[in-house]
């Protein structure tokens, strides 16, 4: 990768103090992307992969709270920013889309305004007019047949697939360094879900933009991702490119994953599936998290936890196992 | 437009179904109106006479019809005791009520929704407790004691406000404060819990994730979704403010509709009774449709039905 980081979090620590203990929903979480770069961010429900996007964002809610860390975009620490110094950033350097595009927009304000109000917050010198010149225009370019009727619509006069266009075209319309991207199309039928992909990966190319995608699908990491970090339980687990995770899945998690993808001509009646279930965060041992679920696990393994080792350039994995083979 | 003529005609259907209502329980009530208008001295003879001449002796059922067929043309009959047209009783009374309602609706709105706004906004500090306080306690008084305890404090210990209303402005205020209370507590509380969750809600993410600040994600974004079972309630209120106002009423000696009805249940008046009781149903019918069509104002997904 190199030296210039679109977004950079170190260390990242966001946990949410409950009347029964602290879950640290994000535990201790790495991460960059380089410019133009489309990295995904894979694990399964509850493992704290959207809770790291909302730490970028200023998005995480009480009794949630970044306690550490440090998250630079474009260089620019967002820890310690204050609301406003944020809000300024949100949805003109970094902005965001969500999972839901059911319940991700105002069901009472005009699709256009909404989308017309990004504009307008991060431009006092524009006008009304052009800025709603701005979004018809840029309705065209997510690909919103009619652009001109369409913004009088209210949101639920739209498809689930056109609302999510809505999304995008307001993440994009301040043209972002970066966009993350919570399950985007998670809540869209899977011929939608290919249309929405392949449009975000246009725009990233004609902008070079960066794409933070947040998913639990292994298909859509291997169809648009150039970089992949697997997270479990608040931590990232192992990280490489794209071809690298799929050809050579080095911790016993990402390769639980992988087997568990079903496949054409493959015995249909058997899916693979990684026995247990996510440990509850409040609750976190000593040891690797994924110890209890594991097939290859070793008594060391409940009791340390295993550092990031460096599988290939490019590559790290958090596991004894690895380690362990490295150095014999 | 259909949807209006549509509550039109639904709202007849009520009104005849609630004046029956009103029809067979006066005559369920023990006490016989026309004894309660002789007094203590009468004969039979007399008794007879008076009731044919009020259309007693009739079948309830001719007597609904022609009570209904009167009705229609705004001829609510006479009242026993007070020798008038009811309507025209009514007429001379509802200003007043209209002016307590007015008032206390003013109070219970505003107040309502400022302090539930408030609250929302500073959740779990000193003003939300404050204002929560103040609210429960409207919720939990009763008019008649609410306004005993603001006759007490403002009238007769500080004499900021006079004790009783001569139907103006001024005299007017504790009497809308005392109606308007117990609503102005249910509204701030149902805005405020509206407005708190609204604001878990996903847009207001998308709103924030766009940049807004959180002044304008509470102005542009929340607070038009929360004010949708906010505008319910203000209409349901509505009604139980017209309830509201017979208590308020009697205790302030206001000649309004309220006092009227109270007068009349004492009297056994059935055709002063039936009138209030009718009037007062159409205004909560019409305050209802209102706040139905305010809805769809406020709502894109309803008015597609409207």
């Amino acid at each position: 990768m190199n030296s210039e980081k679109i977004l950079e979090i170190r260390d990242l620590h966001t946990s949410f103090f409950t009347d029964k203990g602290v879950v640290r929903a994000v535990n201790g979480v790495d991460l960059e992307i380089g410019p133009g770069q489309i990295v995904g961010l894979v694990g399964e429900s509850g493992c704290g992969k959207s809770m790291t996007a909302r730490s970028v964002m200023g998005l995480v809610r009480f009794p949630g709270k970044i306690e550490s860390g440090s998250i630079r975009l474009n260089g620019k620490e967002l820890t310690g920013l204050t609301e406003k110094e944020l809000r300024s950033l949100c949805g003109d350097e970094v902005s965001m889309i969500f999972q839901e595009p059911m319940t991700s927009l105002n069901p009472v304000l005009r699709v256009g305004r909404q989308v017309q109000e990004a504009v307008l917050v991060h431009n006092q010198s524009i006008s009304r007019k052009d800025a709603r010149k701005q979004v018809i225009d840029m309705f065209e370019r997510v690909g919103i047949p009619e652009p001109e009727q369409r913004y009088n619509c209210y949101p639920h006069e739209l498809s689930g697939g056109l609302r999510q266009r809505v999304m995008i075209a307001m993440a994009m319309i301040c043209r972002p360094r970066l966009l993350i991207a919570d399950e985007p199309t998670t809540a869209l039928d899977v011929t939608i879900e290919t249309q929405i992909l392949n449009l975000m990966q246009q725009l990233c190319r004609e902008t070079q933009m960066s794409v933070l995608i947040i998913t639990h699908n292994l298909g859509i990491v291997a169809e648009i991702c150039d970089y992949v970090y697997v997270m479990y339980a608040g931590r990232i687990v192992e990280h490489a490119p794209v071809f690298e995770l799929f050809d050579h899945p080095a911790h016993p998690y990402t390769r639980g994953l992988m087997a568990s993808i079903p496949q054409i001509g493959r015995n249909p009646e058997y899916l693979h599936t990684i026995p247990g279930v996510v440990p509850n965060l409040l609750h976190l041992g000593e040891g690797c998290a994924f110890a209890g679920r594991c097939d290859c696990a070793v008594d060391r393994c409940s009791r340390e936890l295993p550092e990031m080792v460096h599988v290939r350039e490019d590559h790290a994995s958090r596991c004894f196992i690895i380690s362990d083979a490295e150095f014999s | 437009m259909k949807q209006v003529i549509s509550r039109l005609a639904s709202m007849v259907i009520v009104l005849i179904g609630v004046i029956a209502l009103i029809f067979i329980m006066l005559r369920i009530v023990p006490g016989d109106p026309v004894t309660i208008l002789l007094g203590e001295h009468y004969s039979q003879e007399t008794i007879d006479r008076l009731t044919q001449a009020m259309n007693l002796d009739k079948p309830m059922i001719e007597q609904f019809f022609y009570y209904i067929t009167h009705a229609m043309r705004g001829d609510l009959g006479v009242s026993y005791t007070m020798k008038r047209p009811v309507t025209e009783l009514i007429l001379q009374a509802f200003p007043y009520t209209l002016r307590l309602a007015l008032m206390g609706v003013a109070f219970a709105w505003t107040i309502g929704l400022i302090s539930g706004i408030i609250s929302a906004i500073t959740q779990n500090k000193a003003t939300d407790r404050l204002f929560m306080t103040f609210s429960l306690a409207g919720v939990s008084l009763p008019i008649f004691m609410s306004a005993l305890l603001l006759q007490y404090l403002f009238a007769f210990r500080w004499k900021l406000l006079p004790l009783t209303s001569s139907g103006s402005l001024v005299s007017m205020i504790l009497p809308a404060i005392a109606l308007g209370w117990n609503s102005a507590g249910t509204i701030a509380r149902i805005s405020r819990s509206s407005l708190l969750d609204v604001m878990q809600a996903d847009y207001i993410d998308t709103a924030r994730a766009k940049g807004l600040s959180k002044r304008a994600v509470i102005l542009r974004h929340a607070l038009k979704n929360s004010m949708l079972p906010v505008i319910t309630m203000m209409a349901l209120q509505f009604s139980s403010m017209m309830s509201g106002a017979v208590i308020t009423e009697s205790i302030f000696s206001i000649p309004g509709i309220g006092r009227l009805a109270t007068q009349a249940i004492q009297n056994r008046d059935m055709p002063l009774l039936q009138g209030t009781v009718l009037f007062t149903t159409v205004l909560v019918i019409l305050g209802n449709l209102v706040a139905d069509l305010l809805y769809s104002v406020l709502d894109p997904r309803i008015r597609k039905a409207v």
